[in-house]
């Protein structure tokens, strides 16, 4: 099927006798992965290092006679997917840290007016217009509102191929689940690599029949979608009762992957390509007898706040890797909450933290 | 005693917020008895706007959405897109349309998208008090134009029919007024014709 389409953008490998995986960008990964999950229209707008999206989809949706469109900008691109998901369609939009502070509109809308639009950030180097290389310096703007208003956005973050295409996948169900905007993540690395991957998943085609959607009033009262709500004590309603689905989100939807923790004096939380860089230091430690481990967020919201607190014991040390000058480091000390002491590793602008560099930390740490 | 004439069954019975004098009420019923009259209230998706009318969704008795302030034309492009069969029509203001949605508008309208835009311009926003608009007229005061539009310092008046109709993708546009019997009569003409162009084809109307 997919070595029919774009297929510069690919290669397939044979990994066993039956399973296929494709060696593909992440960017493309996660296409494949919206698609799978009954994707009904894609809404883009040209910026890199997510470029391959718009590109890949521009055929692949056309060729399914789904809905592709490149929009006058990320507003625009932005506030078609909100009107399609308001008629219970299964629509995306991507881009990359700059488009993504224009889409912001629109997601306090979604939010507001509960329509589960799905958006994709692969990140750059910001502030401004900042460079194009991977960066994970938007986590304040994904976790924190970015837009106006009291909400939560559910944010996913890949850290490989395999997992822009699961994520994409399950992001759907999840923001139809519970009426919400989700945002995947991503940084320009994992979006630009090619990894195999293997696309396991099942085309969804028959979903659940919704309460909500606008999908004309034939034979029941109109509905109607809206954020405005005037009324004395309506807004602020509205507000708790947000406020309760956050919750459940909150107690259901958290995801975090644990590698050699369990009996880890220094604990590094790293996401996306910096728990990969991570990872590769945290072997090199333990081959020198130092007992490292990694707690690496699957969701950056809700954040594994239980999971970090759960491993925040006496002699511990934490610290942060990012590929920012510090910003989901706020998180981990409020979920240690002052048990252990948590320190930071990052860099800006683009630039790579190496795993000597994380290696160098965890022995400066393990030596306090 | 025979009934001629009563309420639309596309107008809920709802008191109205906007203020005397103000078309918007008129335009609703006028709206609301087209889709009426084709029949094509239980398939129709209306896109409101930010300022006065965002309340439509309040009076008109069918699906509706709210949008971002200038975004209904995205917005409704995504709903047509994704669903064909439906009618969908957005309902703008000078402001929304012509002002903070210039690029949805003519976007939009340059991708022959299959909707309908009624385009209300009253030359000033409503909802805020009254400040200086795209389409407001060269000598106007406003609350933001105290001594009248100056094309010195404010720049002309758009005229929108006339932009958008240089662009291809636009199939219909016909400027009313319903500043009297007559024209509110001629306004209605119109927009029951849009609709029924708009079952094939796009269009859009602008009110003055």
């Amino acid at each position: 099927m997919l070595s029919n389409v774009s297929g510069h953008l690919h290669r397939s490998v044979q990994v066993e006798n039956k399973m296929v995986k494709k060696l593909v960008k992440g960017n493309v990964a996660l296409c494949e992965g919206a698609i799978a999950a009954g994707l009904d229209a894609y809404f883009g707008y040209p910026i890199t290092p997510q470029n391959e999206v718009p590109a890949y989809m521009s055929k692949r949706m056309v060729e399914m006679k789904k809905v592709f469109i490149q929009a006058e900008s990320e507003l625009a691109a932005a506030n078609m997917v909100l009107g399609a998901c308001a008629t219970g369609k299964r629509a995306m939009t991507s881009s990359s840290s700059p488009g993504i502070s224009l889409k912001q509109e629109a997601i306090s809308y979604m939010a507001g007016m509960e329509v589960p639009g799905v958006i994709v950030n692969v990140q750059r180097g910001g502030p401004g217009l900042g460079n194009i290389a991977g960066s994970q310096a938007d986590y304040f703007q994904a976790v924190k509102g970015g837009g106006h208003g009291d909400y939560r956005l559910i944010v996913y973050a890949p850290a490989n191929g395999q997992e822009m295409y699961d994520l994409a996948y399950n992001a759907f169900d999840v923001a139809q689940k519970y009426r919400n905007p989700v945002m995947l993540l991503c940084d320009g690395i994992v979006g630009q690599m090619m990894e195999p991957v293997d696309f396991n998943k099942e085309q969804k085609t028959k979903f659940e029949d919704r309460d909500w959607i606008l999908d004309g009033c034939k034979g029941r009262e109109p509905r109607s979608l809206k954020s405005l709500l005037m009324q004395d004590g309506v807004l602020e309603q509205h507000n708790l009762d947000l406020l309760k689905k956050y919750q459940m989100i909150q107690d259901k939807e958290v995801k975090a992957e644990l590698y050699q923790v369990e009996d880890a004096e220094v604990i590094i939380v790293a996401y996306g390509i910096s728990s990969r860089i991570s990872k590769n230091a945290i072997k090199q430690a333990r081959e020198k007898g130092i007992k490292a481990g990694l707690i690496r967020p699957v969701t950056l919201w809700p954040f594994p706040s239980d999971i970090i607190a759960s491993y925040a014991k006496p002699g511990v040390k934490f610290f942060s890797v990012e590929f920012s000058l510090g910003q989901m480091v706020e998180d981990v000390k409020l979920a240690v909450n002052g048990k252990c002491p948590v320190d930071f590793l990052g860099r800006a602008g683009g630039g790579i933290v190496s795993d000597k560099q994380v290696l160098d930390k965890i022995e400066e740490l393990a030596k306090k | 005693m025979e009934k001629i004439l009563s309420r639309p069954k596309a107008l809920k019975d709802f008191p109205l917020s906007y203020c005397p004098g103000c078309g918007h009420g008129i335009v609703h019923r006028l709206v609301a008895q087209a889709i009426d009259d084709l029949g094509i209230r239980e398939r129709t998706i209306a896109v409101a706007p930010v300022g006065c009318a965002v309340f439509a969704y309040n009076y008109f008795n069918f699906d509706t959405t709210e949008a971002p302030h200038g975004r209904p034309p995205a917005v409704a492009t995504g709903i047509k897109r994704t669903n064909p069969d439906k009618i969908v029509f957005t309902y703008q203001g000078d402001g929304d349309l012509a002002a903070i949605g210039t690029a949805e508008t003519i976007h939009c309208a340059n991708r022959g998208e299959n909707i309908t835009v009624i385009f209300i311009n009253n030359a000033n926003y409503g909802m805020t008090g009254g400040q200086m608009a795209p389409t407001t007229l060269l000598g106007q005061v406003t609350e933001t134009t105290p001594f009248g539009r100056d094309p010195q310092r404010e720049g002309y008046p758009i005229n929108v029919c006339e932009l958008l109709a240089g662009l291809k993708g636009t199939k219909y546009i016909e400027r009313v007024s319903v500043c009297d019997a007559p024209h509110v009569i001629q306004a209605g003409k119109a927009i029951k014709k849009l609709f029924k162009i708009k079952l094939k084809e796009k269009v859009i109307l602008s009110l003055k």
